[in-house]
């Protein structure tokens, strides 16, 4: 292998990736319209959820509990009526999607039997973003009955230090304290972005030589195989990497993901995860020799298998077992574990051994398969 | 079997130190024979040209001695080496102009012949000297930094030439390298293959321009993949006729034709434009046995005169010759 003939490869890949606009394009403006769509597009989280208010007791009490929706961030206060009315026609129209309903005698039944009920109507039309708000909407009004409770107990026993707090589970949630899933899905957006960019740049790059006529020229010279694979990858390699310290920054300085992990541990892991990537696109490259088809095949082998089964979004312990078995082999999978794990666990490199292990293999076998891929032949 | 010229096939096996050496070079896709059976020798610093209509095995058989396709049968040395075992060793010493234009349209000029100095491994104290005598010879001069792909076609191919030359390969293959390019791009084109192969470079050049044959040295007439003759234009002019060529004109052509098919003084008639060509054993005869015999079957000769062969009379008169012989063996 000779460096020079490797240079004179990347150098013109590169030129040609500078002037090609589909290149460019794919290569800078891609990883940001991913970023954005899905760090904005897909949120699992309920927050601000327009709700409206009918009090029909106007007691202190109720107002306390009114207060209290209003403080919390999952909800949004819209509208308060004062008949029912007004309140299915805000539900039908979609202007509130849950309406809470205070009774009349709600502080008359706390004070005689300590209990009293609240009535809650939520479109469920979206039955997810539905189970949620009604848990948010029960632990606000949980909120709201310790504090009566509380009170209670302080004006029953007078004095009130040894007062008995009802005895709550409080859970603590580890990794991602916010339970915000934009943290949870822009790790992985990284890897989305690594198998769109790198597969789809680099499909091309053999497809193309073939298309344009310059691949005859080319295998008529004393390139190798290997100078060839190695000079055309290492462009593609490089503008990958910076790809992900984009989305890196994007993601840490834009969407305030937390980044607990190494910089050294997310480097050997895209790199790990680029080889494979851009592996399969010269693959498929060598094996389909128009730009269109090859780009095509790109998408199908490494987007969609990263999109659905490599557990970005959509957690792979709650697909059925055939699937999650199926997952094993999308090589996404590992990369997206340890993007997952560097980000929000701060996860070394130590700990990372059984993805990292995975990739690695995937990678070799990639690498000896691009490797032997390319025949200087024309038949 | 295919035929062998005087100065064509000699006899396989023999010292391989001719820069070109094909022997027996078949080429078979699945069933179809597109090289049947080729056997010639290039010398260094001759010009062969390979003639021959579309389709006829003259780029499958440049592309076997490049080691793009791998014969069916028979060898292929090049530079002495034999292109199956090491078509790396090969690579180092040809340059090689494909059919389809295929230089990098979206690079300059400069950058096209500094991606193929770089992959040549031309040695970097002699890269830019060598850079600017191919923009020089191109007459590109002024244009390095001009996409190849807003070039015009002579402009193009002497690009090409300038590219593949660029390592100072001994030996040129260069497939139908005029093809599109106007006339005088094309004549200059051919004074710049003469003096590389002046300065010793071996060139096997192929062509469907009748014209260009008399650039070569010698000419190898191919045609549905056989190596019909190879001879020096000259030598393929006097002897493989076997006979004296008479230009005729006369009214009305297709009874004419008809006629003389059937004439048994006539060895062969072929329209050219709007004349036709009869091949016959003795012109000065004929001359006046023609207007005679074809008076009796009522067409007027306006002109009839000896003439010189062209090259595509030989091709015409062999290539029929040779469907002729094997229609009567099928």
């Amino acid at each position: 292998m000779r460096l020079r003939r490797l240079k004179a490869i990347a150098v013109k890949e590169v030129l040609q990736v500078w002037r090609d606009p589909r290149s460019l394009l794919i290569a800078l403006l891609m990883p940001f319209m991913q970023m954005i769509l899905l760090g904005y597009g897909v949120s699992l989280d309920v927050k601000h959820l327009p709700i409206c208010f009918f009090d029909r007791e106007a007691s202190q009490n109720s107002r306390a509990l009114l207060k209290r929706f209003q403080a919390s961030q999952y909800f949004a206060i819209v509208g308060a009526f004062d008949n029912y009315r007004d309140v299915t026609r805000a539900l039908d129209r979609g202007a509130c999607r849950m309406a809470i309903v205070v009774p009349p005698d709600m502080t008359e039944r706390l004070n005689d039997s300590g209990a009293s009920t609240i009535q809650a109507l939520v479109d469920a039309t979206d039955t997810n973003t539905a189970n949620i708000a009604m848990g948010y909407a029960q632990a606000v009004v949980a909120g709201f009955s310790s504090d009566v409770q509380l009170s209670a107990l302080n004006l029953a026993g007078g004095g009130g230090n040894e007062a008995v707090t009802p005895v709550t589970v409080e859970s603590r949630v580890w990794f991602n304290e916010d339970l915000e899933s934009r943290n949870f899905i822009i790790p992985g957006v990284v890897a989305l972005v690594m198998a769109l960019v790198g597969a789809q740049l680099t499909s091309l790059t053999i497809s193309r030589e073939w298309e344009r006529g310059t691949m005859e020229l080319l295998i008529s010279t004393p390139v190798t195989p290997m100078e060839l694979m190695l000079g055309k990858l290492a462009p593609y390699f490089v503008i990958g990497l910076l790809d992900a310290v984009f989305c890196l920054v994007f993601a840490v300085f834009w969407f305030q993901v937390p980044f607990r992990g190494t910089l050294i541990t997310l480097f050997l892991g895209t790199s790990l995860f680029l080889v494979v990537v851009l592996g399969i696109g010269y693959l498929i490259s060598t094996m389909i020799r128009s730009q269109v088809g090859a780009a095509q095949i790109g998408l199908l082998v490494t987007l969609l298998p990263t999109t659905l089964l490599s557990g970005y979004a959509f957690p792979i312990d709650q697909m059925p077992v055939a699937v999650q078995a199926v997952t094993y082999l999308v090589f996404a999978r590992y990369y997206v574990t340890t993007l997952k794990a560097v980000f929000l666990k701060g996860s070394g490199i130590l700990e990372l051994w059984a993805p990292g292990l995975a990739m690695i293999v995937y990678a070799a076998i990639v690498a000896f398969l691009a490797a032997r891929a390319f025949r200087k032949r024309l038949d | 079997m295919s035929e062998a010229g005087p100065a064509g096939a000699r006899p396989a096996g023999a010292a391989p130190e001719a820069p070109i050496v094909a022997e027996g070079l078949v080429k078979r896709f699945g069933g179809f024979t597109a090289v049947d059976h080729v056997s010639f020798r290039i010398a260094e610093g001759e010009i062969v040209g390979f003639i021959g209509p579309n389709g006829a095995g003259k780029s499958t058989t440049i592309r076997m001695l490049c080691g793009l396709l791998r014969p069916t049968e028979g060898r292929a040395l090049v530079a002495g080496l034999d292109v199956a075992r090491d078509p790396e060793g090969v690579r180092q010493k040809i340059g090689y102009m494909s059919q389809k234009f295929s230089l990098y349209g979206d690079l300059t000029v400069a950058e096209n012949l500094r991606f193929f100095g770089g992959i040549y491994r031309v040695p970097k104290d002699q890269l830019a000297e060598r850079i600017r005598y191919a923009v020089e010879m191109a007459g590109l001069a002024g244009r390095e930094d001009a996409l190849v792909a807003t070039l015009a076609g002579g402009w193009k191919q002497r690009l090409a030439l300038g590219c593949a030359i660029l390592h100072r390969p001994p030996i040129l293959f260069l497939d139908e390298p005029t093809s599109g390019v106007d006339p005088q791009s094309r004549r200059r084109f051919w004074d710049l293959i003469a003096a590389l192969a002046a300065g010793g470079v071996s060139v096997l050049v192929s062509t469907h321009y009748m014209d260009e044959a008399e650039y070569c040295n010698r000419i190898a007439l191919i045609d549905r993949g056989r190596l019909i003759v190879m001879a020096r234009p000259s030598e393929l002019k006097r002897h493989k006729l076997g006979g004296d060529l008479l230009d005729l004109e006369c009214e009305p052509m297709g009874a004419a034709i008809l006629a003389l098919e059937q004439a048994p003084a006539i060895k062969d008639a072929a329209v050219f434009g709007n004349s036709i060509h009869l091949l016959v054993a003795d012109g000065a005869a004929a001359l006046s046995t023609v207007p005679k015999f074809l008076a009796d079957r009522g067409v007027a000769v306006t002109r009839l005169q000896v003439m010189e062969p062209t090259l595509e009379d030989i091709f015409v008169q062999l290539v029929g010759g040779e469907r002729g012989r094997q229609g009567a063996a099928a």
